[in-house]
């Protein structure tokens, strides 16, 4: 299903949730709301079950104007944080229950909760208490309770937050094959990027209520349109050099240390304040006669199986690089570090706005 | 070592062991005040009424008693009074305990809602605990009476012929039911409301997001999950109900009921202690009241398991 929102706002008395926030979800796609706690992404997802009424908006539903639409007459599966499932009913009374709600037969009722216990991989625990189930299990019965109904919008409130590493990274996966096999539009809210890179077809990024920028996670990971984005995806976080250009070159603001950018900075007014903002990835120990090449001091190396993190010494500041842990760099060591075309960007110190 | 060094070691050896002592029994002499005024206050008087029982013409002011036996329990199972009085608990508990914890649980469920004002519902019907049931049972005495009462005249408006709530024998124990659910109620509702404020809103909405009306929400998730709480209520109220004493004096001037016709299990073992001293019949009395409330409870317990999740 198609789902629009146009201008949506919410505000609870001053303080503003989400503000003229207008994004398109594409039929059969796995959208990832994502943002720090508290930009609104709980909000919108509310909006969209219809449990919050919009301050001001509109949400369309294949161009139906749902907005005053009650939550039972949309056609949404929602999966709660905490699940909710029903403590009192077994795992197939809790699937069976929305259908119950809707009078659907007994007969059917009881084949559509069947079918659907196949699909999330639970049909061998249908006359269990949900206390008797493990985390991942719950979190498979509540995606169960949410699709039976075929709804056209499957709804997923950080649904993987009260699991442990191993199991989030198992029901990550298990999420993924449910969405593709049923081909249910769904959204999916997170606080956590990695979770939001790995399963998405979309990632729509929020902050304090805004939009930020909503595109294929890959788009969003390569091409940030402000430092908020480029800040906020990546692990290790995204380096930032602080400085300004002078006569064609990268100047550190503390005058340490000056190159040359791999990038046409003409455009660019010298002294404007600037953030260089370079990915782990996308620096690396120069080859000899290399261009864009600055000196830098190893402080420490980190090595983590196939690669190692050197943290860098430029100038008077900081930044993590990936190094191969075959050349034996050690720390105390001077190198010269060459930056890559890919993963390195330029963002106005002020407004935090992409230049190059 | 010296003579001197090995006096000073067994001294500090002792002075630990000494140590070593009041550290285990420490807590024991924080314990002791609660211990010494249970043991007083609860565990003798309730040993002292188990031998009182068996103590045949005992006298409480001099201790003389006539022989050790079963005399007391006899008599009383034999008294037609007593079996009045066994009958009349009975119904007493049959209707006040169903009703007043059916009542409860929807008014506790309406007094749950987030209303304004809902601060004023909750004091008025968390009065009646703060009320003195000698007071209370003064003003239900004239909203029960026949020609002047309330009840009466509200009843008259559905056609209702006037009854003689107070006077009439046959009605006595319904005037008494009624008083009974009203003073029972403000306690309970304040289990069953904490009981509620307890379930998650989530289950709420996701019940309500798949569509389910409030009738619906209400039996098959609210009273299930309050099912806990309910069994604690079932429970309390039970034995709080076989008590039933303080309801009956003001309603019928200190008499059970308008002609001797309503006797409790607690207005019989009072009688017998006060108004007729015979102390060994009231223990005996009192005893076989413990002993139905103990199978009562054990049975509910037994039953509640299985149904609450």
């Amino acid at each position: 299903m198609l789902v629009e929102m146009i201008g949506l706002t919410k505000h609870f008395g001053t303080t503003k949730a989400v503000s003229d926030f207008t994004v398109t979800l594409q039929d059969g796609e796995l959208t990832s709301l994502l943002g720090p706690s508290g930009c609104g992404k709980s909000t919108v997802l509310n909006m969209l079950a219809g449990i919050l009424p919009p301050t001001s908006g509109q949400i369309l539903f294949d161009g139906e104007d749902v907005t005053n639409l009650a939550p039972e007459r949309r056609g949404i599966g929602l999966v709660f944080q905490n699940y909710a499932l029903y403590p009192h009913m077994t795992v197939l009374q809790n699937i069976t229950f929305p259908l119950e709600i809707q009078n659907v037969p007994r007969e059917e009722r009881l084949q559509r909760a069947r079918e659907m216990a196949q699909l999330v991989h639970v049909d061998k625990l249908l006359e269990r208490k949900p206390k008797q189930l493990s985390g991942g299990q719950q979190q498979r019965v509540a995606i169960a309770r949410a699709l039976v109904k075929r709804p056209r919008l499957l709804l997923l409130d950080e649904p993987l937050s009260n699991l442990d590493a191993r199991l989030r990274l198992e029901m990550r996966e298990e999420i993924r094959r449910i969405q593709q096999q049923t081909q249910v539009t769904t959204v999916f809210v997170t606080h956590d990027q990695e979770e939001a890179m790995s399963i998405s077809d979309n990632i729509v990024l929020m902050k304090d209520g805004y939009l930020q920028q909503q595109d294929a996670p890959q788009a969003l990971y390569n091409n940030p349109v402000n430092q908020f984005v480029a800040d906020f995806l990546g692990n290790p976080p995204i380096n930032h050099l602080y400085g300004a250009l002078k006569n064609g070159q990268f100047v550190l603001e503390d005058g340490s240390a000056a190159f040359t950018l791999p990038m046409d900075v003409t455009a660019i007014q010298a002294e404007r304040p600037l953030v260089l903002a370079i990915r782990a990835e996308s620096a690396e120990i120069a080859q000899p006669g290399e261009q864009a090449v600055f000196d830098a001091l190893i402080e420490s190396v980190y090595t983590m199986g196939k690669e190692a993190l050197a943290y860098l010494k430029v100038g008077t500041q900081e930044m993590r690089i990936y190094i191969d842990p075959d050349e034996g760099h050690q720390a105390g060591e001077n190198i010269r570090v060459a930056l890559k075309q890919r993963g390195v960007f330029l963002f106005d110190r002020e407004t935090e706005a992409r230049l190059l | 070592m010296t003579q001197n060094d090995r006096m000073q070691y067994r001294k500090q050896k002792r002075l630990q062991r000494s140590a070593a002592i009041w550290s285990a029994l420490e807590p024991f002499a924080y314990l002791l005040p609660f211990m010494v005024s249970i043991a007083i206050f609860t565990l003798y008087p309730v040993f002292n009424v188990v031998l009182m029982s068996f103590k045949e013409g005992f006298r409480m002011l001099t201790g003389q008693y006539t022989a050790i036996g079963l005399g007391n329990y006899t008599y009383v199972i034999n008294d037609k009074y007593f079996a009045n009085a066994l009958t009349n608990t009975a119904l007493y508990v049959a209707f006040v305990v169903p009703i007043s914890t059916v009542l409860a649980v929807v008014l506790a469920n309406l007094l749950n809602r987030k209303v304004r004002g809902m601060a004023l519902f909750q004091t008025a019907y968390f009065l009646p605990m703060v009320t003195s049931i000698t007071a209370s049972g003064l003003a239900w005495k004239f909203m029960f009476s026949r020609d002047f009462g309330v009840i009466n005249q509200v009843l008259s408006w559905f056609g209702v012929d006037k009854i003689n709530w107070l006077q009439a024998p046959s009605w006595n124990i319904y005037a008494l039911i009624i008083y009974g659910i009203w003073s029972i109620l403000p306690f309970t509702i304040i289990l069953l409301l904490s009981g509620l404020q307890n379930i998650d809103e989530t289950y709420y909405t996701a019940a309500r997001v798949d569509g389910a009306k409030s009738g619906r929400i209400f039996f098959r998730i609210t009273v299930p999950m309050l099912a806990p709480t309910i069994g604690l209520v079932l429970t309390i109220n039970t034995i709080s109900s076989s008590k039933v004493f303080n309801e009956l004096y003001p309603l019928f001037n200190g008499r059970p009921g308008h002609s001797y016709n309503l006797y409790t299990v607690v207005y019989y073992i009072f009688d017998q202690f006060y108004s007729k001293s015979k102390a060994g019949r009231a223990a005996a009395a009192a005893l076989i009241l413990f002993l139905i409330i103990f199978v009562i409870t054990m049975l509910q317990q037994l039953i509640q398991r299985k149904w609450t999740h």
